[in-house]
């Protein structure tokens, strides 16, 4: 049983680590304890693996900084709901293999703090009895989750997405 | 159905060696790749460890910089540029430009490593930048610029084109930060997400003023922010002949900005596209003011607070800190005596680089203050404290603002 985290509009990688924590500043084996820190402190103490983030618009905004979506893949996030994702977090994402889903009726559908059951993979979200299928993905992003993440699509296929 | 193309299809097309659409997953030589101190030691780890590459393609295609933190500030952040330089001499890297050399951006644009109609990579998101001068330039992450430095490729989605058209001079008292706030106000911070932004009209700005427009434009959620050059001034500008988007290009949406009916603009905690004119906001204390970065970091940004600040003095709360966004910026300045009436007037000076925009060194905030800087974002805690607040604007209005020690209206002081 994994829970929802449940965020708004606009949430900008300076919410997601700041950059005063990032890597480069702290070290790299603390990045999962800097997700959230400021703008929503428990979250790193209470994440458990397999959690999923919910969130309205433009998931992601700001920064190109890569260390944001990984603190949220070391914490276990096991999928990333929202109505949008910002272009480079969406990349940075899907690179490090972290599911995304753009699926408005989900996101209106899930509340903070709900027990849900996800399956990432058939793309199916389980939530008090109701089982709402995601809206599938893109195909190379479809691809480059099955294989894991980017460099492991690159090996297997030999080839860049879309070559 | 055929139709014209924009100026990012062009480009990707010719990068791809084939036509590509709005739409297309398309495979592209990269011009340039860079990355900076504080993402490179990333790059580095991820092409050695996760794509198993030890050598870069081509190191006449790779810069770094060190420009994030510079000088460092603690032994992390010494560590990981110690990391840099040793990635640079052992991969024969030559355009590494370290500590005090400037802004990544400006530097890829000044020193010709950004080249017009070439795609151009970076681990920052202000890559956007190289638009001003041609390129389409766009920020990745780390694992993106990894794959780049070690193939020389990148695949990318080609992006729709949205058409922003300057109509109209800019009044006194207001510069292409007030025109980019403006229409980041009008369409919001995810109003151009994954598409590309045309400036039409923008050529007979400064060609300082197009890099703040195109910087600007991945605040809209922009990949790549370009300036469409006429056609018949293409050789004016020293662009290639072919640089150039069709008549009948499609594009997915157009906006018209009349230049010459805006005012001064400020955006305000705690999104980018809280954009009022300074009207609505005067008054606000300022305990800070930042004058820099590679969005208005420039020598005419510089020009522009000297000629406020000539002569006058900044309020005595208020700690003003300049900048310049590359070392020979910093030494035109002190050259033609622009530094001086800003020193005069109270204001001091760091290091070439990006200084307190992220908030790591060189003016960090406390709890309850407030910063004016000429940066690019006033996310909540960007700057330092969750509990400071980040006021955005022009050169012009963060002088006047620094003078009175609450925001005010440049026009009263030209």
């Amino acid at each position: 049983m994994a829970r929802v985290w449940k965020f708004g509009d606009d949430i900008d990688t300076d919410q997601i680590v700041p950059g005063r924590y990032s890597p480069y500043m702290t070290s790299d084996a603390d990045l999962p304890k800097y997700a959230f820190i400021e703008f929503r402190p428990e979250f790193p103490k209470e994440v458990r693996p397999g959690d999923v983030i919910v969130a309205e618009d433009n998931f992601g905004c700001g920064s190109s900084r890569e260390y944001a979506p990984l603190a949220l893949k070391r914490c276990g996030i096991a999928a990333i709901v929202a109505n949008s994702f910002a272009r480079i977090f969406f990349r940075n994402a899907i690179n490090l293999g972290i599911p995304l889903f753009e699926d408005p009726a989900a996101v209106q559908a899930l509340n903070d703090g709900d027990v849900v059951e996800l399956d990432a993979a058939a793309g199916r979200i389980t939530v008090g009895g109701r089982t709402i299928e995601l809206r599938p993905q893109p195909r190379f992003v479809q691809d480059i989750l099955a294989a894991g993440t980017i460099a492991d699509y690159i090996r297997d296929h030999g080839r860049f997405p879309g070559e | 159905m055929s139709r014209g193309s924009t100026l990012a299809e062009k480009i990707i097309g010719r990068a791809a060696g084939h036509a590509v659409q709005p739409g297309d997953l398309a495979v592209v030589a990269v011009g340039m790749a860079m990355s900076v101190d504080s993402i490179a030691p990333s790059v580095i780890k991820v092409m050695r460890e996760e794509f198993r590459i030890p050598k870069v393609a081509d190191p006449e295609k790779v810069a770094l910089f060190v420009d994030h933190v510079a000088p460092a500030c603690n032994v992390s952040t010494a560590e990981g540029q110690a990391e840099v330089r040793r990635f640079a001499a052992e991969q024969g890297i030559r355009h590494l430009y370290d500590v005090g050399t400037g802004v990544c951006h400006q530097l890829m644009i000044d020193r010709g490593l950004a080249r017009a109609g070439e795609v151009v990579l970076g681990s920052d998101s202000h890559s956007t930048a190289y638009g001003a001068i041609g390129a389409f330039g766009t920020g990745m992450g780390a694992t993106d610029i990894a794959l780049a430095f070690a193939t020389g490729k990148t695949w990318l989605r080609v992006p729709e084109t949205m058409k922003v058209e300057l109509t109209g001079q800019l009044p006194a008292g207001v510069m292409s930060k007030d025109a980019i706030l403006h229409l980041i106000g009008r369409l919001g911070i995810d109003g151009a997400t994954y598409r590309a932004v045309e400036f039409y009209g923008a050529e007979d700005l400064t060609a300082a003023s197009r890099i703040t427009l195109c910087s600007m434009t991945t605040e809209l959620g922009a990949k790549a922010g370009m300036i469409a050059f006429p056609q018949e001034r293409l050789a004016e500008f020293g662009l290639p002949e072919w640089l150039f988007a069709d008549p009948d290009a499609g594009y997915v949406h157009a906006e018209t900005i009349d230049l010459a009916a805006l005012s001064p603009q400020v955006s305000s905690p705690d999104d980018v596209d809280n954009v009022s004119s300074v009207d609505a906001v005067v008054g606000i204390h300022i305990d800070q003011v930042f004058l820099g970065t590679c969005t208005n970091g420039r020598l005419e940004d510089i020009h522009a607070a000297a000629r406020i600040l000539k002569g006058r003095r900044v309020a005595p709360h208020v700690r003003m800190i300049i900048i310049p966004a590359s070392d020979d910026i910093l030494k035109q300045s002190v050259a033609d005596g622009s530094l001086i009436s800003l020193l005069e007037a109270g204001a001091t000076v760091s290091t070439p680089g990006c200084g307190p925009c992220i908030g790591r060194h060189q003016g960090v905030l406390a709890a309850g203050e407030a910063c004016f800087s000429t940066a690019n974002r006033n996310f909540r805690g960007r700057m330092g404290s969750p509990e400071a607040d980040i006021y955005l604007g022009s050169p012009l209005t963060a002088a006047a603002t620094a003078l009175e020690g609450k925001i005010a209206d440049p026009r009263n002081y030209l």
